[in-house]
C-alpha cells in the first residue's frame, strides 16, 4: 500500500495529516500490518492534551499491545468513536482510518517529522533486520 | 507505536542458537511471521492465509495445519517401563491399553511441574512421553536421572519426527484421503500406526492441543519428506478450508479450551491442586514422585486457585497483567489472556486467592494504566460440540 504524500510520519509509525489548525492522527500500514490483527484501541477523552513524543493510547491485536506515539502536540477535538466497535477497520485500510483529531499547539512541530520518502526508506531498512 | 509482543514463553531460557524444524523452508515459502519461540525460529501466524483470527476459526469451523516440531518426545521401554513411567507421573499408566494416550505431568518432590505430558503405550513394555519444546533438555535430564533405579532404557527422541497437527472437526476427514488406517476406529487419546501419504508405519495420535477433535502425524524428519506430507495435507483439506496455522493461533485455542502451558498456568512453583489439575493425579496408585508433598500441601488447604476471567470493561487481560480486588489492593496475576476469536470476548487465566474463585465474583485487573474489571466464569471457556453418531 502507498503512504499518502501528504502525510508526515512518526518513526514509531503513527502518520499527520494537517488539515488547517487541525491535526489527524493514525497509524501506518507499516504498523496494521506488523501488529496482525488489531482487537481493540484505546483513545484519550476529547478536551485532553496530547504532548510530541507522548504516548496517548493503546492498539492492541490478539498477540501483541502497542503505545500510540503523539506526533504533535495539541488538543484532542474528536475521537474515532467507531473504532470502539470495529477496530478491525485500522487492518483494512490504516491510511485513511484516523484515531484523532487535534488541535495544534504548534504546527512548527510538525515540520521535524519525517517525510512520506523518508519514512518509506525507514521501513525499507527496519523490515530487512 | 512501540510494540510489545505476548510471546508464549515457558520459563526456560533458552540461549542457544535458534532452532529450525524441517518445515523452516516451507513456512518461510508460505510467508508466515517467523518469531523465538523457547530457541525455536516458528511461525507464529500467516499473513499470507488472513492470519491469526481466519487461523483460529478455520480450526473451530473446519481444519488447521500445525508444525509442532519442536515438541519433544523420550521413549521409555523395558521390563520395568511402566514402573518408571508410574514413578516419574502423576496419572496412572497402569491399565492402559497399547494405543492409549494419557494426559499427565512430571512432578517435583514438591508437587510442582516438571512439564505436562502426554504418555503414549506404543507397546507391551513401551512408552512414549511427549513433552514440551522449551522443557526438552530438562525434561529428558529428569526422566534419566529419576528411572535409573528401574530395569528399562530412556532414549530421547525429539529430533526423530517431523510432527504436524491436523486439527478441527474436518481433521478427520482431511487425513483420512491420505491413509489406509481407518480413522473412524481411532478413539479420541488413541492412536494407531498406518501407511501416511505412501509412508508406511506413521503414528497417527488423535490428539491435540486445540481443545478440538483431530490428529497428531509423527513422520520423518528430513525436509522434502515432511515438506511433501505438509502440502498433500493441505491440499487434501482444502475443501474444508484448511490453512496453515501458527503458534499465535495455537495460542488462543488452546486458551479457549483452558489447556495449560507450561511457564504459565503451570510452573515449577505451581502445585497440582492450585492449577486444578487433580482429575490427572492418582493418588491412589502408590508411590509417585510429587506424592508425599501434595498430600501435604492437601491437608494445608489451598491458598490459591486458577480460575477464568471475563472482561466486563472494555480491556484486555494478558499475561503477567496482576489482579486486585474491587478495592484495587493486589491478590493475584493473570497466566494467559487474550482476545478470544471464536468466543469474542475477552479472557484470561488467572492465580487468585480461593476465597476470591468464586463464579460471578468480580475482580479488577490492572491493564496497563487501566484497572478493567472482569468477572469469574466457569471452564473451559469453550468446549467443543459434542459428536452426532
Amino acid at each position: 500500500m502507498a503512504y499518502p504524500a501528504d502525510y508526515k510520519y512518526t518513526k514509531e509509525h503513527e502518520w499527520l495529516k494537517i488539515d488547517g489548525s487541525t491535526g489527524v492522527i493514525g497509524i501506518t500500514d507499516y504498523a496494521q500490518n506488523s501488529l496482525g490483527d488489531i482487537v481493540f484501541v484505546e483513545l484519550p477523552k476529547v478536551g485532553s492534551e496530547i504532548a510530541a513524543g507522548k504516548t496517548f493510547g493503546s492498539v492492541e491485536s490478539v498477540k501483541a499491545v502497542s503505545d500510540l506515539f503523539a506526533p504533535v502536540s495539541g488538543t484532542v477535538t474528536e475521537i474515532n468513536e467507531a473504532l470502539n466497535t470495529t477496530p478491525e477497520q485500522v487492518n483494512k485500510d490504516a491510511n485513511t482510518t484516523w484515531m484523532i483529531k487535534v488541535n495544534l499547539k504548534n504546527p512548527g512541530e510538525a515540520s521535524g517529522l519525517l517525510s512520506t520518502a523518508d519514512y518509506e526508506k525507514f521501513i525499507a531498512e527496519e523490515g530487512a533486520h | 507505536m512501540r510494540q510489545k509482543d505476548f510471546r508464549l514463553s515457558s520459563d526456560t531460557q533458552v540461549a542457544a542458537p535458534v532452532r529450525k524444524t524441517a518445515l523452516n523452508a516451507t513456512h518461510r515459502q508460505m510467508g508466515a511471521k517467523m518469531v523465538d519461540f523457547n530457541g525455536w525460529d516458528m511461525p507464529v501466524e500467516y499473513p499470507s492465509v488472513g492470519g491469526l483470527m481466519k487461523e483460529h476459526l478455520a480450526v473451530r469451523n473446519g481444519v488447521g495445519i500445525f508444525d509442532v516440531s519442536h515438541m519433544g518426545d523420550i521413549r521409555i521401554s523395558g521390563p520395568q517401563a511402566l514402573d518408571a513411567v508410574q514413578h516419574i507421573t502423576m496419572n496412572d499408566a497402569a491399565g492402559m491399553g497399547i494405543g492409549q494416550c494419557r494426559y499427565s505431568a512430571m512432578l517435583y518432590p514438591q508437587g510442582t511441574f516438571v512439564d505436562d505430558v502426554i504418555v503414549h503405550r506404543m507397546g507391551e513394555e513401551d512408552y512414549m512421553l511427549v513433552i514440551n519444546a522449551g522443557t526438552r533438555e530438562k525434561d529428558v535430564n529428569w526422566v534419566t536421572d529419576n528411572t535409573r533405579q528401574f530395569d528399562c532404557k530412556v532414549e530421547n527422541l525429539s529430533d526423530n519426527f517431523t510432527q504436524i497437527a491436523i486439527q478441527g472437526p474436518k481433521g478427520v476427514d482431511t487425513l483420512q484421503k491420505l491413509t489406509d488406517a481407518d480413522l473412524s476406529k481411532v478413539k479420541f487419546y488413541w492412536f494407531t500406526h498406518g501407511t501416511v501419504c505412501g509412508l508406511k508405519n506413521i503414528l497417527i495420535a488423535r490428539t491435540g492441543y486445540t481443545a478440538e477433535d483431530g490428529f497428531e502425524i509423527y513422520v520423518p524428519t528430513d525436509e522434502a519428506t515432511s515438506s511433501r506430507i505438509w502440502n498433500e495435507v493441505l491440499e487434501a483439506g482444502k475443501e474444508y478450508g484448511a490453512i496453515p496455522c501458527g503458534l499465535g493461533a495455537r495460542n488462543t485455542l488452546r486458551l479457549e479450551g483452558k489447556l495449560p502451558l507450561y511457564g504459565h498456568e503451570i510452573s515449577d512453583s505451581i502445585n497440582v491442586w492450585e492449577a486444578g489439575l487433580d482429575r490427572f493425579l492418582k493418588m491412589e496408585k502408590g508411590e509417585f514422585v510429587g506424592r508425599d508433598a501434595l498430600e501435604k500441601a492437601k491437608t494445608a488447604g489451598l491458598t490459591r486457585t486458577l480460575v477464568g476471567l471475563e472482561s466486563i470493561d472494555r480491556g484486555i487481560p494478558r499475561d503477567g497483567y496482576p489482579v486486585m480486588d474491587l478495592d484495587c489492593k493486589e491478590m493475584g496475576y493473570v497466566t494467559s489472556g487474550s482476545y478470544a476469536p471464536f468466543l469474542k470476548k475477552n479472557i484470561a487465566l488467572a492465580y487468585v486467592p480461593v476465597e476470591q474463585s468464586e463464579i460471578g465474583n468480580e475482580v479488577n485487573v490492572q491493564c496497563r494504566t487501566t484497572p478493567v474489571k472482569c468477572k469469574v466464569v466457569p471452564t473451559p471457556f469453550y468446549k467443543r460440540p459434542k459428536k452426532q453418531s
